[in-house]
């Protein structure tokens, strides 16, 4: 599903952020990206999500080699990932239910169907009761798993989420792994980067573990 | 094809709440762009106006062939087919004496004595409407070998007037053209400045839409219809500046006219024009925005 071949990524500033990494995911495989905060967790999910392009190396996501993708195709790609960002970049001007129904407007649904799709959503991470607040009226915890339902909104093949926990107390975090868990038991394939040491060791699952920008062994 | 549709009806409804969420700010601008685009619109009114006052006067080069009014209707009829061999002959219109001093009788200012004359003074004529390519001096060369028919009285060619007139109605036209462009280019610049603030504004979204799919063609639309609407507001706003003040300056127009014998009066555009004036504002706006757009879209990248 996700494959990663001595894969690079040099800033315009000099600084190597990732260094000839090499990994494979199958699909449906639940898989933390574990290290220290600059160890190359974001960059790493940004190369898969097209955000960035490799500096050298090939990182092959569903078939495709995202680094050579042409921009206009890549707005494709994106639609079968979930991105579940660090601060959530929810829009504030809009409603929790309007946040989910964004990925739907660009898709082929009626709006029957894509508000049905919604609330199927937001019924999945708790917050169908809240579909009409503005997210700034959520916890934390709350706009966590706002961002969740619009990552998981379009039935992505790939959850790919960036320290989903982080700024959220333990029980908060439990709930949000226990979502991305519901999602990989149906075949999602999920890949969260996060530096919470005690989450992973919860979880169980496997590690990629990076290090000033390599894995380590 | 379903879904297409519905893409741009969302965005046509976006593009409308955004123009009913700014309301003070969307209606000054359909003033400045109304109040740009009504400065060529008069003109050109004021210019149609003018040539339908002189529908009668031709700016084609036109030749007037009198005949003698002894000569017989077999001469008449060998001079007619003398025009009407020559290539550079657009049309020819046999004038009858009768006819044309029944034409003499409805002319303001002249029926009265027309009427009172005891006999019919005019001679027959044609009149010649040549190709508009044809040079002066062939003209005057044509003019004087028709002077040389045996039916042939006298042969006015060209007056200079219609041809100074005709060049006045070129320059003003050029002129027109030139307001024009330059106010589609300040239009143009108005509502590039407009969708790059809406673009500001809405940067967030933007960078989330990219984020999680969003194509650009998607992205643009709405500023696209954001942009055309607030033409077509604008040309709206020209035609009724343009209807308000022709309204106001007819009954000082028609009162001077009427001093000369005239019943001008300033007309508004035809409906074929004022819908070319709508459409060419909508066209202009759609424009900005598409510049506007494509440029600032590209600035906007998810980090």
């Amino acid at each position: 599903m996700i494959s990663f071949s001595g894969v690079s990524k040099r800033y315009p500033d000099g600084h190597e952020a990732l260094a000839n990494v090499t990994f494979s995911i199958e699909p449906g495989e639940f898989v933390f990206v574990a290290g220290h905060t600059g160890a190359g967790k974001t960059t790493l999910l940004k190369l898969i999500a097209a955000i960035e392009r490799p500096s050298a190396g090939a990182v092959i996501v569903a078939g495709q080699n995202v680094g050579a993708l042409k921009p206009a195709a890549v707005p494709y790609l994106r639609r079968n990932l979930g991105l579940v960002f660090q601060g959530q970049k929810l829009l504030y001007d809009r409603s929790v239910f309007d946040n989910v129904m964004l990925p739907l407007a660009f898709g082929e649904l009626t709006e029957r169907e894509a508000a049905r799709r919604a609330r199927a959503a937001l019924e999945k991470v708790g917050l169908a009761a809240r579909e009409r607040a503005n997210p700034i009226q959520l916890s934390g915890g709350e706009q966590q798993r706002l961002a969740i339902a619009r990552a998981v909104v379009n039935r992505p093949a790939v959850l790919l989420a960036d320290e989903p926990t982080a700024n959220l107390d333990a029980a908060a975090a439990g709930a949000v792994l226990d979502i991305f868990s519901a999602f990989h038991q149906v075949g999602v394939t999920v890949l969260v980067a996060t530096h919470d040491e005690a989450l992973i060791a919860r979880s169980g699952r496997r590690v990629l573990r990076l290090s000033n920008g390599s894995l380590a062994a | 094809m379903r879904a297409w549709l519905r893409h741009h009806r969302r965005a046509a409804a976006a593009a409308l709440a955004r123009l009913a969420g700014q309301k003070a700010a969307a209606v000054l601008n359909a003033l400045v762009i109304g109040i740009a685009l009504a400065l060529p619109a008069g003109a050109y009114a004021l210019l149609e106006s003018l040539r339908a006052a002189a529908a009668d006067a031709s700016f084609e080069p036109q030749l007037t062939v009198f005949l003698r009014p002894e000569a017989p209707r077999a001469e008449a009829e060998a001079v007619r087919a003398r025009l009407e061999r020559e290539q550079r002959v657009r049309e020819v219109r046999f004038v009858s004496r009768e006819q044309a001093l029944t034409e003499l009788q409805t002319v303001e200012g002249i029926a009265e004595i027309a009427a009172a004359l005891e006999t019919n003074p005019l001679p027959d004529a044609f009149v010649v409407r040549l190709r508009e390519a044809a040079p002066h001096e062939a003209v005057e060369a044509f003019a004087a070998e028709l002077r040389a028919l045996a039916a042939v009285a006298h042969v006015q060619a060209d007056p200079l007037w219609a041809r100074r007139l005709a060049a006045l109605v070129g320059i003003a036209r050029l002129a027109i053209a030139l307001l024009a462009a330059l106010l589609a280019f300040g239009l143009v610049a108005i509502t590039f400045n407009t969708i790059r603030l809406q673009i500001l504004t809405q940067r967030a979204e933007i960078e989330v839409s990219k984020l999680i799919g969003a194509t650009d063609a998607f992205i643009r639309r709405p500023f696209l219809y954001l942009g055309a609407m607030q033409g077509l507001c604008g040309g709206a706003v020209a035609l009724a500046i343009l209807w308000a003040s022709l309204s106001a300056l007819n009954p000082e127009v028609a009162e001077l006219a009427a001093t000369y014998g005239s019943s001008f009066r300033l007309r508004f555009l035809e409906p074929g024009d004022a819908t070319a004036v709508a459409a060419f504002s909508a066209f202009l706006g759609w424009l900005g925005a598409y510049l506007s757009v494509s440029k600032h879209l590209r600035e906007i990248e998810p980090s």
